[in-house]
Formats: C-alpha cells, structure tokens, sequence
C-alpha cells in the first residue's frame, strides 16, 4: 500500500545541509502496523513528515527516491492533490495532544470540521458521525463532551480526541508520531490498546513512531531501526527484540531500565553523541560510539544486508563475531558492575 | 471587563457622546450654527452653558455636533486601519515570501512619524473627510500590520496548525479558523488604541487647518478658530479641548481594560494578587 524507495530527504539549514534521511526503503502493507525506533534526531519524524510532505517547504529538498502510496508517487503530486490525501487517506496523530487542538473552539465543532473537510455530509450527518467518533474512541458521555473546549479534557483524552479527528477521513494509514510520549503510563498503555483496536475497525495500516521500545515492542508487525538518518536493521518484532545481531538496536535493548534489576545497578546508556548529520563520521556512521567497532569500520560504510527472511542490517560484523564481542562485553561489564556493587553495600 | 467600575464609566462616557451627538438636532435648545452677532464672545451663562464663539454661536452645541465627525473619523479610520493590518500581516506571517515585502513597505512607512505622513497625505489629497479618513487609515495600518503579524508568528508554529494541516484543511481555512480566532485578543485592543489617536490626529490636522473643511464643526477647527480668542475668551478652546481629552482617555481606558480582560496573564495575575490581598486581610 504505501511503499518508501531509496527516499534522501536533505533540510537546508543555516550552517549546512542536513542529510536527515538517508536512502530508506521500506513497505507497509493493509493493516499493518510499522514502528520506527531511533534516538532523538534520528530522522524518524522528518521521514513521517515527508510521507505526507508536511517538512518546512522551501528549506526541504527531496534529491532522490520515491514514497509510492496506492500507485501515485507522494513526491511528484501537487499541493492540491495532496491535501485531498491528507487526512482522507493519510492521517497523522501527533506528539503533544495538549498543543494539537485548536484552543479557541469546542472539540464537537473541531471534529465535525474534520469531517465536513473531508467528506461531503450535511452538518446533521456530520455531528451523528462525531459523537459516533467519539464513541469509538472511547470517550464517555460523547454527546455533551461535543461542548468542551481542549482546556476542560485531560491529556489522555485530548489524544483521543485526536485520534477521532485523524479517524473523520477514514484514512487509509495512520501515522502516530510519538503519540503516548506525553502521556502517563496507564494511559500510554489505554492508547494504545485504542490504537489496536480502531485499527481493526477501521482497517488502517499504521506507521507508529517511537523512541520507547516497549511501546513499539507491544504494537507493532515490523520495526524498522534509525540512526542518523539511516535504517540501520528492519525486520519483524522478534527478530529486533530477540535475534539481533546489530551493535546498535543491542545498545538500544540494552539501555532500558529494568524493573526486577538491582536497585543500584548503574544504567547502561550509549556513550557518546548521534553525529553531526551535516558532516557525517567517515565510515560506518555509528563507529565512533560502537562497543564492536574494529579498523574495518572507519573504512567500510555498511549497506543493509539480508540475514534472515525479511530481517536485514547495516553491520559489517558476522553473526558469530557479533556473539564473541557481546560476550567479551557483558563480561568486562559485571566485573565493573560487582565492584561498583560491592562498593554501595559496603 | 465590566466588572471593573472605571471600564464601565469609560463606555458610558463614549456611549454617552455617540447618543447625545446622533440626537443633537432634537434636544438642542439653539442650533448651534445660529449666528449672533449681539452674543459674541460671552462666558459661560445659563442661556450658554459654554459660552459662545466669536460669532455669538452657542458653544455647548457646537461641542456636542463636533463629536460627530471626531467619531465617526475615529471609529472608520480604526476599523480600515484594523481590516488592512489584520489581511497583510496574516498574509505577512504566514507567508514567508510574502513576508520579506510586505515588511519592508511596512517598515517604510513607519519610518515617518503617523502623523507627519498623514499631514503630507492630507496635503496631497485636499483637507475633506473623506481624504482624512484614507490618509490617517494609511498612516495607522502599519503598526496594526506589525503586530497580527508577530501575533501569527508565534502561533504557526504550533501543533494545531500542523495538525489542521495533516486533516487536509486549505490554506485560507487555517488563516480564518485556526489563527484569526487566536490572535483575536491584540487586534481588538490595537484598534482601540488606533480609534482614540485617530481621534487626536484629525483634532491636530484640524487645528493645523489641514483638516476636515473650518465650515464643518470639528474639535480641532474649533481650537483652531479659538486660538486668537485665547486671552479673551478661553472657554472657547477649554471646552472643545476638554471634550478631546475626555474621549481619548476613556478610549484609552476601554483598550486597556480589554487587554487586561483579554489576556489571561494579566487577568490570572490580577485575580491572584486580590486573593493575597484577601488573605493578609483575614489573617490580620
């Protein structure tokens, strides 16, 4: 259904051009759910950006690829053409549900704006549609919530809302940019559940963008994994949480906060800094943070190679000497651990 | 903004105005073009409760209609003034081509005074109503320009825009419903700040004898005539003068009383010092 080829989306800024995306590729299929993983700056929301050309205009240029969605080329189509796909195809569901309503209106006339904008329906089809809009996101009481302002709802329930507007053009694919990061999580967890279920409803396809490994581990098919700018490993679920053999996504798991871990077991971060995407390192980009890195890497820029079926990366290392350096790492890395243990106990 | 008394005198004084001048020729006991030569120059009296002018005219009455053409200048000149500043600093602000030139023309305009540029406007034109309207509407836009358009700008940015824009919503709709309503607040009180100097600025061109035609009884043609009369007669430059003062400040209040109504910093902040306030009292 929609279909990423080669895409290189550079911004031009004031002290260079940025390379924010870096020849992704990529498909999503009716009904499925994609998650992208990344650090900040990783490129992930320029490239949701980009699928619905919403970059800052005159500073974004797109030198090479395609975004194929349903035949046409999302690239080549004119401002017109794409407005009729957003939000009638293309929906997008945002970060911060605290700034993404309009604060002057009520939620009812904002939703039934949605519609009106996007289908052809009397004001009378339009309000039934929103309360049943409403309903299907889960708010309470959707007939009198129609006249609440943003201010009057709670962040969980402003996403909903939101989720509503995004869902009044029955959209072919939803992209959620990071949308439970605001959110506590007890009501991470009820938006996501939401997230599932209006996509069954609804038949969408969903591209869900996240740094939070555990929301994207909980719903999505097929993970792809940035870093600058860059896919650096794309396959389904399990092969990104149990079967990688990719120096950075093993960072990445790595660094996650355990809950049964010991109270005062030192958190494992990434040393270092993404690159600057204006002057990329010289090699593979990762390299000057990577626990694995050898000469080799300094030199070799990885492309992304298969490894199993629909499991690729971007690393020169084998499986096996993948396996040797983790286990040289974890062991120097408890050592350090007991002593730093001991020394608190003590 | 009512809850405030000095508000409510404000708008009842301006209300006060606008309905004693609509229905002057009514209530009025002598015209006040009425020339009589046996009444010239006399001080304030029951008969004339302003006195009279160099003609015997009744100078309460002349007052009065002169408030005419002060608010009718003043209130067309802030709405104008208002409509063009409000379109190209939307147009300014969220354009950013558009932008580069609309402000350099803006930021042209502004280097002169208002009020100088609206006397050479004037000067060009011809001293009539009308050219004084379009000359001082001109001479205000820009500021009103300047300020939708920082207004505009601190609000493109924001995700409701961005998220308008991902619903398919055309450009002209984002303008209309997702800033205007906004950005509502300043542009309100700039133009009632732009109603009360129109006011001042027509008095002044008047008085230069620049301004609306001397036949027509305005505050400034007023002053203007009662010049030479000022040591002999100053009740006939007290009272027009004292007519200005009195509407430009209430106006002034009225803008000032809408910002602190309509902008819920001032209006958080004030709520929040009287509750101190309370406080200190109850616990004292």
């Amino acid at each position: 259904m929609l279909e990423v080829k080669n895409l290189k989306v550079q911004i031009d800024t004031a002290e260079g051009i940025v390379q924010a995306v870096d020849r992704v590729s990529f498909r999503v299929e009716a009904g499925q759910t994609l998650g992208i993983v990344g650090e900040s700056g990783s490129g992930k929301s320029v490239l949701a950006h980009s699928i619905i050309q919403l970059n800052p205009k005159p500073a974004t240029i797109y030198p090479e690829g395609e975004i194929i969605f349903e035949g046409k080329n999302l690239l080549e189509l004119r401002e017109k053409a794409l407005r009729k796909i957003r939000g009638n195809e293309i929906a997008m569901v945002f970060q911060d549900p605290m700034s993404s309503l309009n604060p002057v209106f009520k939620i009812g006339s904002q939703l039934i704006e949605a519609i009106i904008t996007n289908q052809k329906m009397s004001k009378k089809q339009a309000k039934a549609r929103a309360i049943e809009l409403l309903r299907d996101v889960g708010i309470p009481d959707p007939k009198r919530r129609m006249q609440d302002y943003p201010h009057q709802l709670s962040g969980g329930m402003r996403q909903r809302v939101l989720i509503a507007i995004a869902l009044a053009g029955n959209p072919k694919l939803l992209i959620a940019d990071e949308p439970t990061t605001a959110l506590d999580v007890t009501i991470q967890a009820q938006i996501l559940e939401l997230l599932r279920k209006v996509q069954k409803k609804y038949k969408m396809a969903i591209i869900l963008i996240s740094h939070d490994l555990g929301v994207i581990s909980q719903i999505a098919d097929n993970v792809l994994v940035m870093y600058s700018g860059r896919i650096v490993e794309d396959g389904s679920v399990n092969d990104i949480f149990y079967r990688t053999t990719m120096p950075y996504t093993w960072s990445l798991l790595r660094s996650l906060p355990r809950l049964d871990g010991q109270r005062h077991e030192r958190l494992i971060n990434i040393e270092g800094q993404p690159p600057n995407l204006i002057s990329p390192p010289k090699g593979c980009n990762f390299h000057p943070r990577c626990p694995f890195a050898t000469d080799k890497c300094l030199k070799i820029d990885p492309e992304l190679t298969y490894r199993s079926k629909g499991h690729s990366a971007a690393c020169i290392l084998s499986e096996q000497e993948f396996m040797d350096g983790k286990e040289r790492i974890e062991a120097t890395e408890k050592e350090r651990g007991a002593l730093t243990y001991d020394r608190t106990t003590a | 903004m009512f809850k405030k008394k000095r508000n409510l005198i404000a708008v009842g004084i301006l209300l006060l105005f606008a309905i004693a001048t609509i229905s002057a020729s009514w209530w009025l006991p002598v015209s006040p073009s009425l020339i009589d030569a046996s009444r010239r120059l006399l001080g304030p009296s029951v008969d004339h409760w302003f006195g009279t002018d160099h003609f015997g005219r009744d100078i309460f009455g002349q007052t009065i209609v002169a408030a005419r053409v002060s608010l009718v200048v003043g209130f067309t000149v802030a709405v104008i003034a208002t409509l063009l500043g409000t379109i190209t600093g939307l147009i300014a602000g969220y354009y950013k081509k558009a932008d580069f030139i609309i402000m350099r023309v803006i930021d042209g305009m502004l280097a002169f005074p208002s009020l100088l540029l609206a006397l050479a406007l004037v000067a060009v034109l011809g001293g009539n109503i009308t050219n004084i309207i379009v000359a001082l509407s001109f001479s205000f836009w820009p500021v009103m320009t300047r300020i939708v358009r920082s207004a505009v700008l601190q609000i493109k940015p924001l995700q409701y825009i961005e998220a308008a824009k991902t619903t398919g919503v055309s450009d002209p709709v984002i303008l209309s419903h997702y800033v205007l309503p906004n950005i509502l607040s300043p542009i309100i009180v700039q133009g009632t700040f732009i109603f009360a100097k129109a006011i001042l600025a027509e008095a002044a061109l008047s008085f230069l004898g620049i301004g609306v035609e001397p036949s027509i009884a305005t505050w400034g043609n007023m002053l203007q005539e009662a010049q030479i009369y000022i040591s002999i007669a100053p009740w006939f430059s007290i009272f027009p003068g004292i007519a200005i003062i009195i509407t430009v400040l209430a106006l002034n209040m009225i803008g000032e009383g809408l910002r602190d109504a309509l902008d819920p910093h001032t209006t958080g902040k004030a709520a929040k010092e009287k509750q101190a306030v309370k406080k200190i009292v109850n616990a004292a």
